[in-house]
């Protein structure tokens, strides 16, 4: 009983530390899980019986699939818009001193330190004093503008820590600004690009406070649908969005180091 | 995410040997142009026309004219105290929470995990970001559910009771109580404070601790004189990174919670879209932005860290 008690004593951090593990990631199991489910009533929070009726007919519910595929358009503009933006900052901010710099570090930190709802209020005021029709546009105007900040500190972090060294090799072996951009200082910083485009994506797609305050009528985004349907009635089919979105995302991020540690073990 | 800046490099800046010359000189707001332009006019911008549409009135239907109506702010603030009193207190204990959940586990990360397990519990720590926040929040009402093997478990270790006794529950439930939107927003922003933590624990050279080690100090010791002092730039970025959305965020208190336990942000999103009550929205946006600026400014004075960009 003592050793027990000593092995824990000496393990005590881990022991905490894959509680909060736990904690973190038993959401996750419980979707999965509910994902089977064959509710009674319209929600689909008490376990029933064991179905697989909505991996079968992931798009059976109304409106659903719709919601996705529009999700999933703006986060993919939000990302470009943001990414490209964003990294222009980035590049002005770790490469250059001028005048207005700390202003414009300002500017960027800010977005990140107001909580959303402010945002998305003052942003949703803002296009309805312009009778500004909310909807598609409205909502990617908005996606960008949260996501570009976070490309900015991803992006600059990188492009700090390359050395200038390897692009004055590139200058001094007679490159042109260009070449050296294309060739040297963009594989280069495309880390930090590749994590600041990641995260954008991200965020727009499951954001739903900023959202809910600039979108239409006919813009439902995927977190929208499921705001809706968690007062209407949830179908399983969310559920099964969730895992999956779930397992791509685990997939995705295990294949990224897989090849990221071949490209190491090769170079 | 990080928003630490790492170890400066060696003198980076400036760098292109042809600075000097004019064109060169124009080449950073040419870069900076498009992007500021953006947050200028979709977040600057919006904030000062809030600040404007908080002192209008009218309707919809006959228009907003500026009227100076200072006593909007003043009618907000006293219908809606207990909402920036919820606010404030359920997004402080929920900081506290994830600093105190999210702590071992980033320092197992940082310090225990061996290189392969260390990637794989990133992986999980960040994994959940991409499954809608919304469907994992609803997952919590199946956890915590009436008479669920959670709250069971709570009841039977008498952790309800006391809980009771502080008025974070009543009865024997959780759901629709404060201590179901503390967990929700424990749990929502919990990546957000192990994420910078862990940034800050891994640069730590494992060195440090040997040396303190060799210097008599007990592990606990080396926790509080090395460890923790170390991380503190960390602890700051985590613990603004979980406070400042906790205490605008609606959904928690909407989904977990009952009419009693809604915050600010509730009655922001009810003024704006429901209600339509733009300038009392615009009002309590305000000075939820005030009130947490201010909190910002006086905190990160005290921690005495400036470099979060």
């Amino acid at each position: 009983m003592s050793r027990i008690l000593k092995w824990v004593r000496a393990h005590l951090v881990v022991l905490a530390g894959l509680l909060a593990l736990a904690y973190l990631v038993l959401p996750n199991l419980v979707v999965l899980a509910f994902s089977f489910n064959k509710p009674v009533g319209k929600f689909n929070y008490e376990w029933n019986e064991f179905s697989t009726d909505a991996w079968t007919n992931p798009c059976g519910v109304a409106d659903m699939c719709q919601s996705l595929s529009l999700s999933l358009q703006i986060a993919v503009l939000a990302t470009i818009g943001a990414t490209v933006l964003g990294t222009m900052v980035a590049f002005a901010l770790a490469r250059y001193r001028f005048r207005g710099r700390s202003a414009t570090t300002a500017m960027i930190f800010l977005p990140m330190a107001m909580p959303e709802v402010v945002m998305a209020a003052s942003l949703g005021t803002l296009f309805l004093n312009m009778r500004i029709p909310f909807g598609f546009t409205t909502i990617l105007i908005a996606h960008i503008m949260f996501c570009l900040s976070f490309v900015v500190t991803a992006v600059k972090a990188r492009v700090m820590s390359m050395d200038p060294r390897l692009e004055q090799a590139a200058q001094d072996l007679y490159a042109t600004p260009v070449q050296t951009f294309l060739r040297v200082t963009l594989p280069l910083a495309a880390p930090g690009i590749a994590a600041g485009a990641l995260l954008s994506f991200a965020l727009s797609f499951d954001d739903f406070i900023i959202t809910q305050f600039n979108s239409g009528p006919t813009t439902v985004t995927f977190p929208m649908f499921v705001w809706g349907a968690s007062q209407r009635g949830i179908p399983v089919q969310v559920n099964v969005i969730g895992t999956a979105m779930f397992l791509a995302a685990v997939v995705l991020t295990v294949a990224g180091q897989w090849l990221g540690n071949r490209r190491k073990a090769t170079a | 995410m990080t928003t630490t800046t790492p170890a400066a490099p060696p003198q980076v800046i400036p760098l292109t040997p042809a600075e000097g010359k004019p064109r060169r000189k124009l080449t950073p707001y040419w870069l900076l142009l498009p992007g500021i332009a953006w947050l200028v006019v979709f977040f600057a911008v919006p904030m000062l026309y809030q600040a404007s549409t908080s002192l209008q009135t009218g309707s919809l239907e006959e228009g907003f004219k500026v009227t100076w109506h200072f006593s909007t702010y003043w009618d907000a603030l006293v219908e809606y105290k207990w909402h920036f009193v919820r606010s404030f207190s359920y997004a402080a204990v929920a900081t506290v929470l994830c600093l105190a959940v999210g702590y071992p586990l980033a320092y197992t990360i940082a310090f225990k995990a061996s290189k392969r397990w260390r990637n794989v519990i990133l992986i999980l720590v960040i994994a959940p970001f991409f499954t809608s926040f919304l469907i994992r929040t609803l997952a919590w009402k199946t956890i915590l559910s009436d008479g669920g093997p959670v709250v069971g478990a709570l009841n039977a270790l008498h952790v309800l009771d006391l809980t009771n006794l502080v008025g974070l529950t009543s009865g024997d439930r959780v759901l629709a109580t404060p201590l179901a939107v503390v967990c929700g927003l424990t749990y929502n922003f919990l990546p957000f404070m192990i994420l910078p933590l862990y940034t800050s624990l891994e640069r730590i050279d494992p060195r440090l601790h040997e040396a303190a080690g060799d210097l008599y100090a007990r592990p606990f010791t080396t926790f509080r004189k090395v460890t923790f002092p170390i991380s503190l730039p960390g602890v700051v970025a985590g613990t603004l990174l979980t406070f400042i959305p906790a205490s605008g965020d609606y959904i928690n208190a909407q989904l977990l919670g009952s009419p009693s336990e809604q915050m600010v942000g509730n009655g922001i999103q009810k003024q704006f879209l429901n209600v339509l009550d733009y300038p009392t929205a615009a009002a309590l946006s305000f000075i939820l932005m005030a009130l947490i600026l201010g909190m910002v400014t006086v905190y990160m004075r005290k921690a005495g860290t400036e470099e979060l960009v």
